[in-house]
């Protein structure tokens, strides 16, 4: 679906319209549910100076950062291994049988369960808000991917087989091409679940990034800060989404992967 | 002889089920002969080719091509399939280049052996075009350029004209005699259309369903670029077609 400029301007203004109103109606209570003045102004104060009373000097480009990278190291690593074992385990139906209902076991476990075990086992700071994004981003993958695979029509292995296309060489040149459109959905959908994990990933134990961001503001009763962080991941999550659409694009033409 | 079926038959076992789809099927092929397999739908023909082609083992009995069983598909034995079997990712040109590599040709004579197949089908203007950007007949013309390309000694057509118009399969037609001419090339083509068959084959071999059989073997006699509305062929034509309708208790042989 393809989004117009004007639909995404009109949306969001009115967002912010019955926000303003509500904010209006609640006149009192602004500490608990802040105008949108005051987030602006919280805005200005995060990205300026950070978040005051912190323990963090970190501004909020900063916190944007450390988050980004963490993502893209998780997102990334989900990706590449979620392909790589997807097309592995739809190419040998059996040892996906053997290893399907181990998934479907793991699979339903919120990510965030894994919390206290990735803290046991690798501490605090970077790592769980990788892991938490990884495990977040790779099942989905895997799942989509040797689906696509087992779906994949029949004649690709026939006309493979038939001139002589090694089973690793039609793997990755045959069957990864064919079914690209659908290892680009996966990974697309991925990507915004696992962007929500992102926050969950880094309110334990973090000492940056957006999610930290979250629960600081909350400690310092900051409610204008916490929703000017909301949006902002709000609004990250959303260019992520229109930037893979742009590379899926852009990747699927130059390669002839989507017709 | 150069293409043995020998006692050919072939199963399909499903959970509980076992359907015999091929049974005791013998006939031979000389080099360079033009043989179709006629008969109506369901009674086995794509299943016949596949185990000819080596995409499956036959249940009973063996098929040699050039005093080698057939196990499993090679470079020499080349199949063309009724929905083209294209990449859509890749251009022309390197479609027609898939097998070559196989071959362990060097790049720049992939491209010349390409491009000369490419040129043979009529496709030059279309070398750098994507599958879907061609017709069905100049996709089929590429999946030809394709198996000629790896120059093999046999050509399996399942019914590789079905999805195309009347006017652009005549065109197929034609093209295919004449590579069966020119090149020499042995080609076994499944078709259920008794004109194409008639028009095409030296010899037609017609198979009945239930269970596949072969029902007969019609030699047709009639010189190559036929004449589709001579009285000749139409005699043949009809033959063949009694033939079909015919419930027959042992092999007949005919020559037309
Ligand atoms: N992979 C398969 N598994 C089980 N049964 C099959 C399979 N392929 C074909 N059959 C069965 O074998 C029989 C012959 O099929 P086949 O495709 O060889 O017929 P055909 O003569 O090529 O028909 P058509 O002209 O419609 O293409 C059919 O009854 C079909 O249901
Ligand atoms: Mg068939």
């Amino acid at each position: 679906m393809k989004q117009k400029k004007i639909d995404i301007v009109i949306s969001l203004g009115l967002l912010v319209i019955i926000w303003q109103i509500v904010s209006v109606v609640l006149e009192k209570n602004t500490v608990v549910f802040p105008a949108p003045i005051q987030v602006v102004r919280a805005f200005e104060e995060l990205f300026c100076v950070g978040l005051k009373g912190s323990t963090s000097s970190v501004t909020l480009p900063g916190h944007i950062g450390i988050s980004l990278v963490r993502f893209a190291i998780g997102y990334l690593t989900a990706a590449v291994t979620g392909v790589f074992f997807g097309l592995i385990l739809g190419s040998f139906p059996k040892a996906f049988a053997i290893v399907n209902p181990a998934v479907q076991v793991i699979r339903p476990i919120a990510p965030v369960a894994f919390m206290p075990f990735i803290v046991l086992w690798f501490g605090i700071g970077d790592v769980p808000a990788v892991v938490i994004i990884f495990i977040a981003g790779f099942f989905p993958i895997l799942l989509s991917t040797v689906s696509a695979v087992e779906h994949l029509n029949p004649i690709y292995y026939k006309v493979s087989r038939n001139f002589g296309i090694g089973k690793v060489k039609t793997i990755f040149c045959i069957v990864f091409p064919a079914i690209f459109t659908q290892i680009a959905n996966a990974l697309r959908l991925a990507l915004g679940t696992s962007w929500i994990f992102l926050v969950s990933g880094e309110m334990v134990g973090a000492q940056s990034g957006l999610g930290f961001l979250i629960m600081d503001s909350k400690n310092c009763i900051r409610y204008d800060a916490l929703l000017a962080t909301m949006i902002t991941i709000g609004v990250i999550g959303f260019a992520l989404d229109a930037l893979i659409r742009v590379l899926e694009h852009v990747i699927g033409h130059k390669f002839g992967f989507v017709n | 002889m150069y293409i043995e079926i020998q006692d050919v038959s072939i199963d399909y076992k499903q959970k509980n089920t076992v359907q015999k789809v091929i049974e005791h099927v013998n006939f031979e092929v000389e080099k360079g002969e033009f043989i179709c397999l006629l008969g109506p739908s369901g009674c086995g023909k794509s299943t016949l080719l596949n185990a000819m082609a080596g995409f499956l083992k036959p249940s009973e009995g063996k098929i040699v091509i050039d005093g080698q069983e057939v196990l499993k598909p090679s470079l020499s034995y080349v199949t063309i399939f009724q929905n083209y079997g294209l990449l859509p990712w890749k251009t022309v040109l390197k479609n027609v280049e898939l097998g070559l590599e196989t071959k362990k040709i060097p790049r720049k004579q992939r491209k010349e052996i390409a491009l000369k197949y490419i040129d043979m089908v009529g496709l030059k203007d279309a070398v750098h075009k994507r599958p879907n950007q061609l017709s069905g007949g100049m996709q089929q013309r590429v999946a030809i350029a394709r198996a000629l390309a790896v120059d093999p000694e046999v050509i399996f057509m399942d019914e590789p004209f079905g999805a195309l118009d009347a006017i652009t399969r005549m065109k197929l037609q034609d093209d295919i005699l004449e590579i069966n001419q020119e090149t020499g090339k042995t080609i076994i083509f499944v078709t259920h259309d008794i004109e194409e068959a008639v028009f095409l084959a030296d010899r037609i071999v017609v198979l009945d369903a239930n269970p596949g059989r072969i029902g007969g073997i019609v030699n047709i006699h009639l010189p190559k670029h036929r004449n589709r509305t001579s009285d000749s062929f139409v005699l043949a034509r009809d033959k063949v077609y009694d033939l079909l309708k015919m419930k027959k208790e042992e092999l007949i042989e005919y020559y037309i």
